[in-house]
């Protein structure tokens, strides 16, 4: 077995505690002297800097949310001045206005040194031609996996989406043998491979997919490697970790988290206090080594578990198991997140639709879709088709604008949506996980 | 209001199964006669469109089933049930320069009927009366 750093990734786990509680209480102590934004929330915690004097302490320190970043957009809650920043990164954020990411340096190379661990894990090295079909730009995923591949010394196609039959061109032709996609991309490829009367098991060296960015299954993974022949590993990240930074090694039993890189708890999401040992519950990350914008005790909204166990591949760090949900409401759609309160806020500002509206989210083939019903208003029925249709294409214009994705918009009839007394329930999901 | 104006009676209704039957079957327990509909179809949705012997009524029902009703003004034309009656009836229209947004037709017992809508009603009457055409009275749906 290949390792990419074998000192620190096999290290027994009282070293790799050892250097976790080193890097937490270094982390903390640079949080209080440079951060106001972190400084202020560990006064109102009540918590200095020296009251963090064991990894259990960890718990004392005040969460971090997604709207931090969003309150603080753009930059606010960087600790490090432009000068240092030498990359930026954003998404789009759950009511219109964008996160925005920044990295320094050593950001950068953080965030390539935990991704090249990974796919040395994968099996991946010098020989491997890896071809990038995640996005590049603003989206983590392209460039992500463009930097740790290149620091593996693979070859990278940086192919970016779309074009799948120029991508399977290349994946032949420049015998591309690891390839960076969400996993319905990686069916939709091998879909149209198949209608071409290509085979990516016969007609490829493709034998491994790094797979991620949208919610899948074992189901769905048993089917890709056996239709398509190659190892589909399961991923994870996102923009404010860093981007893509963790997968599973071909023990393909969970994703392996690096302890220098970062401190995994697992809690209760009622109680917020820890679960037991192996069991289920909202995951909180903090992010040990990270200098432009330090994320702390960061509620992502996944659940997973820990497996604390060594691993068969002899890697001693942490997995977390497959994500089984959000603890939100959180939709992840080809790949982009979407929440029900942006498609809310869109409607909110077309005065021809209701405040009722239904989200059906299905995964026909390979490609995830998703339709909008929402309830015309009284007022605004007109015998006019044509501008009933406009109706539609106000609404669909204004998600494509905000989300970023196609959405269906249909509209229904007054008063015949779901009314809800309690929690209103405006997302179905059909798509199967399991 | 002209005598020749009819009201339509315009429903939305999502393209769902049974849709027309609950309709069709709250205006047979209002006891309303049809004369002519037709349905303008768009994406997942309808409109509905219809003229019938009590519009008032038939709107009272439909509203109290939770449809969205509206009444919009028409015309409708008299036509000669012949070959050419359609050509006759819309060369009126077109030397009159007269633009039709929607039209449906029926054939009646004593004669074929176009249903139009047009986006100047008013002008729209006057000239098809002036150039000789017979538009239906209100009335005679009543």
């Amino acid at each position: 077995m290949e390792c990419w750093d074998p000192n620190i990734e096999l290290m027994p786990n009282d070293g790799l505690n050892v250097i976790q509680m080193k890097l937490l209480k270094k982390l903390v102590h640079r949080l209080w002297d440079n951060s106001e934004f972190y400084h202020k929330r560990m006064r109102n915690a009540d918590v200095r800097p020296d009251d963090i004097q064991s990894l259990e302490d960890v718990t004392k320190l005040p969460f971090m949310y997604k709207t931090d970043l969003r309150d603080n957009y753009p930059d606010l809650i960087f600790t490090e001045p432009q000068r240092k920043i030498i990359r930026y990164h954003a998404s789009s954020g759950t009511t219109g206005k964008p996160t925005v990411v920044g990295y320094t340096r050593n950001d950068l190379e953080m965030w390539s040194t935990s991704l090249a661990r990974a796919l040395t894990s994968c099996g991946l090295g010098e020989d491997d031609v890896v071809q990038v079909s995640n996005g590049y730009g603003l989206f983590t995923g392209g460039l992500g996996f463009h930097y740790a591949a290149e620091k593996i010394g693979a070859a990278v196609v940086p192919a970016s989406t779309g074009n799948t039959k120029r991508q399977l061109e290349l994946i032949k032709d420049l015998n591309v043998t690891a390839m960076a996609c969400t996993p319905s991309y990686m069916v939709h490829m091998a879909e149209l491979a198949e209608s071409m009367g290509m085979s990516i098991k016969d007609d490829t060296k493709l034998r491994v997919g790094l797979l991620g960015a949208e919610p899948w299954s074992e189901s769905m993974r048993k089917n890709i490697q056996s239709d398509t022949g190659i190892f589909a590993q399961n991923c994870y990240g996102a923009s404010e970790l860093s981007g893509p930074m963790f997968t599973e090694c071909l023990e393909q039993q969970g994703i392996h988290v690096w302890k220098d890189i970062a401190l995994v708890e697992i809690l209760d999401p009622d109680t917020l206090e820890p679960v037991s040992p192996g069991e289920r519950g909202e995951m909180v990350i903090t992010i040990l080594q990270k200098e432009a914008m330090p994320m702390i005790r960061y509620r992502i909204g996944d659940i997973t578990a820990l497996v604390e166990e060594e691993c068969a591949c002899g890697r001693t760090h942490p997995r977390i198991e497959r994500l089984s949900g959000r603890v939100d409401d959180m939709l992840i759609i080809r790949g982009i997140n979407v929440f029900p309160s942006q498609v809310e806020h869109a409607l909110m500002a077309i005065p021809e639709v209701g405040s009722h509206y239904l989200i059906e989210v299905d995964r026909i083939g390979s490609l995830d879709t998703i339709m909008l019903k929402v309830e015309l208003s009284k007022e605004a029925f007109t015998d006019d088709i044509i501008k009933l249709r406009k109706i539609t294409h106000t609404i669909s214009d204004s998600l494509r604008h905000i989300l970023n994705i196609r959405v269906d918009i249909q509209l229904v009839e007054p008063g015949t949506l779901p009314r809800f007394e309690g929690k209103a329930k405006r997302v179905m999901d059909r798509r199967d996980f399991t | 209001m002209s005598e020749f104006v009819i009201k339509q009676l315009s429903i939305f209704s999502e393209n769902r199964y049974g849709r027309l039957f609950e309709i069709a079957n709250a205006l047979k327990e209002a006891n309303i006669n049809l004369f002519a509909f037709s349905i303008a179809e768009a994406e997942g949705f309808g409109v509905i469109r219809a003229i019938v012997d009590d519009p008032e009524k038939a709107k009272e029902k439909l509203s109290s089933l939770g449809f969205v009703v509206s009444f919009t003004e028409i015309l409708a034309i008299e036509m000669k049930d012949v070959p050419g009656g359609l050509a006759e009836a819309v060369k009126i229209l077109k030397d009159a320069r007269i633009n039709i947004e929607y039209a449906y037709a029926y054939s009646g017992r004593e004669k074929a009927v176009l249903i139009i809508r047009v986006d100047n009603i008013e002008e729209a009457v006057e000239r098809i009366t002036e150039s000789g055409a017979k538009l239906v009275h209100n009335h005679h749906f009543t």
